[in-house]
């Protein structure tokens, strides 16, 4: 009823193959992209903006780079972490060699620099798969971890082993270093988001996201029908370190301000491949259903006991909070392995057939 | 050249040059290898009975650790206290069956993988809510484990053997050797067998998983108690045992998933290598190697023998 695509008729193949072919998805984002650049920069405040928004769609980014892999491709990576410290030493070594060149590009050309150490990590997967690749991803996290302490160079040498954000600005605002305002680093951070998405729905629908899924479903079906598995495989590595690595660059010069190793460890790997498989592997929508969940759970869980007048402190709080996320994860595996994005695919059809029950 | 000189020739001839040191180096990488082997036991455990990789394994380590010192921090003497710490992984295998596995019966390894991982989250925001993140003593001494050292000549030099390592040793063997007997001579280690060849089948001659699951479980979680206890003699017991048993993949890639003597070899390999290489090599790189070695041995490694040293060659079929 409310959610009906008879009677919206395609008349040429450029309609039929428009990413939103239906009325209703078409509306549903204009709405959701107008709230986005619109009513969230007019209205929210700089808390609601800083610590909720950015951080969900820098993870949303990284979730879908880590999906594209996983869900798309079939690979299991724990390497997401390093892959985004990768991005983000990138950009700051490239904004302290090539000062005076646009920030923005070089956060999308840090990608390119992620994209290279993940094309080398991803050849393991050429041999082996599953399990075992885990491990390949895990020696990526654990060597690329220790390259940001121990080669100086990647942080210039600074006796503190952080790299920290230069202030930069574009057409005259300030859009990174400390005195940049929440709401332009957030504009900036959505609309990188927005194309950078729009990218890859574009890929995945396209030759190279079907080679992907074919390699994904059977591997050796695939190459029989002439996928080759060396450029389907790489390039799903490439793709997916690009965007963790962009997603590393923001993180660092759009929010954090300064990072160090710390930020890059497996547990963001781990967080980040929670979110693919939480918010469902091998869908876009999911990934930044996972990141939602998985960003914000932490706050509003820390919100809670202010809320209830309840004084808890902060260490006990802390803990609860792991043994509540760990626990929702189980739950959520269990009630629904196929993520939060096949609710949604459920809710659809409930709205199609609505009133009646099928 | 320098550099040549200083990959290929100077650390063997460090080496040669003081073989004590060089043994106490070995002696230092059995221990740690034992260690690892342990942990790698666990997961082999799990996952040739239920082809669940379990990442918990390694926050069981530390659960089981905590839950022994905690009981004796409360007064229990450390013989019940181990008693009891036991039946806290007893409850956890007969809990992690019930409410995860049960539910997740036939799903994508990967899902099982993540829950598992969920588990582990729960398990660490648990203990420290019960126990506390700050790291606290192994009571060594009142389990009547020994603590001497033994100062050995050899070689012109001389050797220190941490007697509480070699007790370590000692135990893994033991535990190894009563691991195999229960597999090869028991009822049930038979049907642990029979369910880790295949599921359908061991359920068709009528051996009920779920009581399979829950005992390998619990199994494991001795094991997890025994390396816990080994861990946390030599450094306290900390969440940051954690991290170290991921040290266990690498090994089991070296040993193969599904090999237990695989493991304790796999093992042994990656503790003295890493050790060796930490020691003679790691000073050109900058130190810090120890992170990573084991895991860029087993890539390197997977290129050539993707199955591991003791895997099942893999077939695949269209």
């Amino acid at each position: 009823m409310f959610y009906r695509e008879a009677g919206q008729f395609k008349t040429s193949y450029k309609a039929d193959q428009a990413v939103f072919p239906i009325l209703q998805d078409r509306l549903a984002i204009a709405a959701f992209l107008a709230i986005a650049f619109i009513v969230i920069p007019y209205f929210g405040n700089d808390f609601f903006i800083n610590s909720m928004m950015i951080p969900f769609l820098i993870f949303s980014l990284a979730a879908i780079g880590l999906n594209i892999l996983t869900g798309y491709t079939g690979q299991i990576s724990l390497g997401t972490g390093a892959f985004m410290g990768v991005g983000a030493y990138a950009c700051y070594k490239m904004t302290s060699i090539f000062p005076d060149v646009n920030i923005i590009i070089l956060i999308i050309g840090s990608g390119f620099f992620s994209a290279i150490v993940g094309m080398i990590f991803g050849l393991p997967s050429l041999r082996i798969k599953g399990f075992y690749l885990v491990v390949t991803t895990l020696a990526a996290q654990f060597f690329l971890e220790w390259c940001f302490i121990t080669i100086g160079w990647l942080y210039n040498y600074n006796d503190s082993g952080a790299i920290e954000v230069p202030q930069r600005e574009m057409f005259g605002i300030i859009i990174t270093g400390a005195s940049a305002s929440p709401v332009t680093r957030y504009l900036v951070v959505l609309s990188i988001v927005v194309v950078m998405t729009w990218v890859a729905s574009n890929i995945i629908r396209g030759r190279i996201g079907r080679a992907w899924m074919m390699i994904r479903d059977m591997d050796i079906a695939a190459e029989l029908m002439g996928v080759r598995p060396l450029q389907a495989k790489i390039s799903a590595f490439a793709v997916s370190s690009f965007y963790a690595g962009v997603a590393g660059a923001m993180m660092v010069f759009l929010w954090l301000g300064a990072a160090e190793v710390e930020s890059f460890d497996v547990n963001h790997s781990f967080l980040i491949l929670f979110m693919v498989v939480l918010g469902g592997l091998g869908s876009l929508l999911g990934s930044f259903m996972g990141a939602a969940f998985i960003t914000l759970l932490p706050i509003i869980l820390g919100a809670i006991p202010g809320i209830l007048g309840v004084d808890i402190n902060a260490a006990t709080l802390e803990h609860v909070k792991f043994m509540i996320i760990g626990a929702l994860i189980i739950f959520f595996l269990i009630m629904e392995p196929h993520g939060l994005a096949r609710l949604w695919a459920i809710g659809k059809q409930k709205l199609r057939v609505w009133p009646f029950p099928y | 050249m320098d550099l040549l000189y200083n990959i290929f020739v100077d650390p063997f001839v460090q080496m040669a040059g003081t073989p004590d040191f060089f043994l106490q180096v070995l002696w230092e990488g059995f221990v740690t290898g034992t260690l690892y082997s342990l942990i790698a036991l666990g997961f082999v455990l799990i996952f040739k009975a239920s082809g669940v990789f379990n990442f918990a394994q390694g926050i069981m380590v530390v659960f089981a650790a905590l839950s022994l010192v905690g009981f004796h921090a409360l007064g229990v003497p450390a013989y019940l206290a181990l008693f009891l710490a036991l039946a806290v992984m007893a409850a956890l295998a007969w809990t992690v069956e019930r409410v995860i596995l049960r539910k997740l019966v036939n799903q994508p390894e990967i899902i099982l993988f993540m829950a598992t991982i969920g588990l582990s989250y729960f398990l660490i925001g648990l203990g420290e809510f019960i126990f506390g993140g700050e790291p606290k003593p192994m009571i060594t001494e009142e389990l009547g484990l020994p603590t001497g050292s033994t100062v050995v000549d050899v070689a012109g030099g001389i050797v220190i053997l941490q007697h509480i390592d070699i007790a370590a040793a000692l135990i893994a063997a033991v535990l190894v050797l009563g691991l195999a007997i229960f597999f090869s001579k028991t009822r049930i280690g038979r049907a642990l067998r029979a369910v880790a060849d295949d599921h359908q089948a061991a359920l068709s001659v009528g051996i009920s998983l779920n009581q399979i699951w829950a005992i390998v479980w619990f199994a494991a979680g001795i094991v997890a108690l025994a390396t816990g206890i080994m861990w946390g003699a030599r450094s306290d017991v900390s969440f940051a045992l954690q991290i170290v048993a991921l040290k266990a993949l690498p090994v089991l890639i070296l040993g193969g998933f599904t090999s237990v003597p695989g493991a304790i070899i796999g093992g042994l390999i990656i503790g003295f290598g890493e050790k060796i290489f930490e020691v003679y090599w790691g000073g050109l790189l900058g130190g810090g190697v120890e992170g990573w070695f084991a895991y860029v041995l087993a890539l390197i490694f997977l290129l050539f023998r993707p199955q591991g040293l003791f895997g099942e060659k893999i077939i695949e079929r269209v």
